[in-house]
């Protein structure tokens, strides 16, 4: 198989505050192919936010650090310990994302259009006229109504969802390789979250770009994802497509997020939960990370867990049990 | 704001009264007194105007004054009341809803339209002073001469038109509140936004510049700046630009220290944008508002800086005429020859209140608090 798009190996970002070393994203690897959609989910506090800011130098250094071993390669580039002026050129123009807040992702002193059409200038060289006709042909292609209309709003003027879709045309206004997506659809009522999960699947499929999707939401991730990778306490604990993950999940953590799903038609019963709380990462338990929430935890799991590969494709579980 | 048909034609006629008839006295009310007020120039004093032509620079700068005044008035009041010119509805920026706001406050408006038409005077002042500030009249008959038709504000001690040092003064009080204010913002922001921004050592190094500069006592800095080096207007405008900024980068310091937290600045990092240019184009417009507001009511204090140290001497020097000198000149004589410092003392006064008013309404305006 080709070269994947985007791979990562042994991330490790760590912070260091006045209580101690935080290891928010603990030995995470995996890979992103060309115009896949990779889903990353996990409760919050797993490390799967800072893992995604870490792809593009976004964290705060200091207190965060990427620890040494850490590396993140784009299409053959390595990313960790690159220059400014190498990750400005790739942020917004190869590699964009789009954030979880529409709210305050956008400029409030300037109109919608000034906006898209200061990254088509930067990243683009377009002239304004060119880059205000591109603005206004994006703003139709993520589905605003009145795009030569609106391109001259303000975000005060907008809904939730149409500023998230503006968002979205400013992150594919370069046709980016890669869109990192982190909770997308989460400040967002419900018909709105599954208009904008449609709308990146075909802007996906359109511009032929792989889409990394940072989510909590299993829902989500069936509806739209190829692959899954599964984070627990700053680790990756599962990986595997979608069925995989769905079907034959490995982990017990993941059997636990699946069981805590309502569905439909089934019993009227109350929900099942994961027994305890994510715990912190400035100490996170020895051996198996999940062991005190686990169900199934015994005598071999005391043992710091590695991923198990199961089969082709990338397929692992970080569980010993699921060796048989 | 509902929408009376507006006779536009009336615009033609008479600039401002479409706006006036519609109800909005603020903008039609400056647009009739600007135009009236060149128009009267223009008629009374035409042999003035024409020979100003070819005059000194500030007599010529009174005459495009004069010229733009007239046309703008005409043309904005014309345009506005065409039938197309609705309020926006599309595009609305923060900054249109602020004006909306502003305009609707009655005290603040009175207060621009005061403001405006001393900047005008000022502009105007070589086509509208009855003598040059710095002219003689007979000492021995003409000093102190109350007021009279020929001085309608009197006459100072070396008799001196009262009213053509007042108007002349003018000019220097609102052009060194205005520059001086002008460099002061500039300075402060650029510093408080890099500050804020950057964080670090780059904050800790600036902040205590501040704290230094800051901890001076300001009228004492002033007078030991002045007292090393001759007394002049660049220099006072230099000093008070170069003393106040402080103030405004401690504000724009707090304003952006929040809005970097905001998710645009972060949107604006992962879009890819250099650091000079979220500075400049993503944190300073955002954090202007309290800009705005500190500097008008800023302008009034620096006006009365400025005539403080005037008063004790180290400000404008004689003969140049300035309102804290005047008002120092004739406290000695305030029994026998009250005008002297009266009038100079309420040109302060209004001025100052003005800048004030403008000020408070454009809070009152720009607060986000009282909009989402």
């Amino acid at each position: 198989m080709s070269e994947p798009l985007l791979s990562v190996r042994d991330l490790r970002a760590w912070f260091f505050t006045d209580q101690g070393i935080a290891k928010a994203v603990d030995g995470v690897s995996f890979e992103v192919r060309e115009g896949e959609t990779l889903g990353i989910v996990g409760e919050s506090g797993c490390g799967k936010t800072v893992t995604s800011l870490a792809l593009l130098g976004l964290l705060p250094e200091p207190p965060a650090r990427l620890m040494d071993g850490s590396s993140v390669r784009f299409r053959g580039q390595e990313l960790v310990g690159a220059d400014e002026k190498q990750l400005r050129a790739l942020r917004g123009n190869e590699i964009s994302m789009v954030f979880q807040e529409p709210m305050s992702s956008l400029n409030p002193v300037f109109s919608v259009g000034d906006q898209i059409t200061e990254t088509l200038r930067l990243h683009r060289g377009m002239d304004r006229r060119a880059a205000r006709a591109e603005a206004v042909r994006l703003l139709g292609e993520v589905g605003i109504p009145e795009p030569a209309r609106r391109v001259d709003e303000y975000p005060h003027q907008l809904s939730g969802g149409m500023r998230q879709r503006v968002m979205i045309a400013m992150a594919i206004s370069c046709s980016p390789k890669l869109l990192i997506a982190d909770e997308p659809t989460t400040a967002l009522d419900v018909t709105i979250q599954a208009q904008i999960l449609e709308l990146l699947a075909e802007l996906r499929r359109t511009l032929g770009m792989a889409v990394l999707l940072i989510t909590h939401d299993l829902g989500v991730v069936a509806e739209v994802c190829d692959r899954v990778v599964v984070m627990y306490a700053g680790q990756v604990v599962e990986t595997g497509t979608v069925e995989d993950i769905f079907v034959r999940p490995a982990h017990p953590y993941t059997r636990g997020l699946l069981g805590s799903l309502p569905s439909v038609g089934g019993a009227g019963g109350r929900l099942v939960s994961i027994a305890g709380t994510v715990p912190s990462p400035l100490h996170w338990p020895d051996g198996c990370r999940f062991r005190a929430r686990c169900g199934l935890a015994g005598d071999g799991c005391e043992a710091p867990q590695d991923l198990v590969e199961l089969g082709a494709h990338g397929r692992a579980a970080r569980c010993w049990r699921a060796r048989t | 704001m509902s929408e009376a048909p507006r006779p536009r034609a009336l615009g033609g006629l008479l600039p401002g009264l479409p706006q006036l008839l519609a109800g909005r006295w603020g903008s039609g009310g400056t647009a009739l007194l600007v135009w009236v007020g060149c128009l009267w120039i223009l008629v009374t004093r035409f042999g003035r105007v024409t020979a100003a032509f070819a005059g000194a620079w500030d007599e010529r700068v009174a005459v495009g004054t004069l010229l733009t005044g007239l046309t703008v008035a005409w043309a904005w009041s014309w345009r506005d009341a065409s039938p197309g010119a609705l309020p926006k509805q599309v595009g609305v920026s923060q900054w249109d809803l602020a004006l909306r706001a502003f305009s609707r406050n009655r005290t603040a408006v009175a207060g621009l339209m005061v403001i405006v038409a001393l900047y005008m005077v000022a502009l105007l002042t070589p086509l509208l002073a009855p003598l040059d500030p710095n002219f003689q009249g007979a000492l021995l008959t003409e000093r102190y001469v109350g007021l009279s038709g020929a001085h309608p504000l009197g006459t100072d001690q070396f008799a001196r038109d009262v009213l053509s040092r007042l108007l002349y003064g003018a000019r220097i009080s609102l052009l060194i509140g205005f520059v001086s204010v002008g460099i002061s913002v500039t300075i402060g922001t650029l510093v408080g936004a890099i500050a804020g921004f950057l964080g670090g050592w780059v904050d800790g190094v600036l902040m205590r510049v501040v704290d230094i500069v800051i901890s001076f006592p300001q009228l004492v800095l002033l007078i030991t700046i002045i007292a090393f080096f001759e007394p002049s207007i660049f220099l006072i405008v230099a000093v008070l630009g170069l003393t106040l900024w402080p103030n405004t980068a401690r504000v724009v310091r707090g304003e952006v220290l929040s809005l970097r937290e905001r998710e645009f600045v972060q949107a604006a990092i992962a879009l890819g944008y250099s650091k000079r240019r979220i500075i400049l184009r993503h944190l300073i417009p955002n954090a202007l508002a309290p800009v705005i507001v500190a500097a008008t009511l800023g302008i009034g204090q620096t006006i009365v800086l400025e005539a403080g140290l005037s008063f004790l001497g180290l400000g404008v020097q004689p003969p140049t005429p300035s309102w804290g000198t005047m008002v120092a000149d004739g406290r000695n004589v305030l029994l026998n020859a009250w005008w002297l410092s009266t009038f100079p003392g309420l040109a302060i006064v209004f001025t100052v209140l003005s800048f004030n008013l403008v000020g408070d309404g454009l809070r009152d305006a720009l607060d986000p608090r009282l909009r989402t």
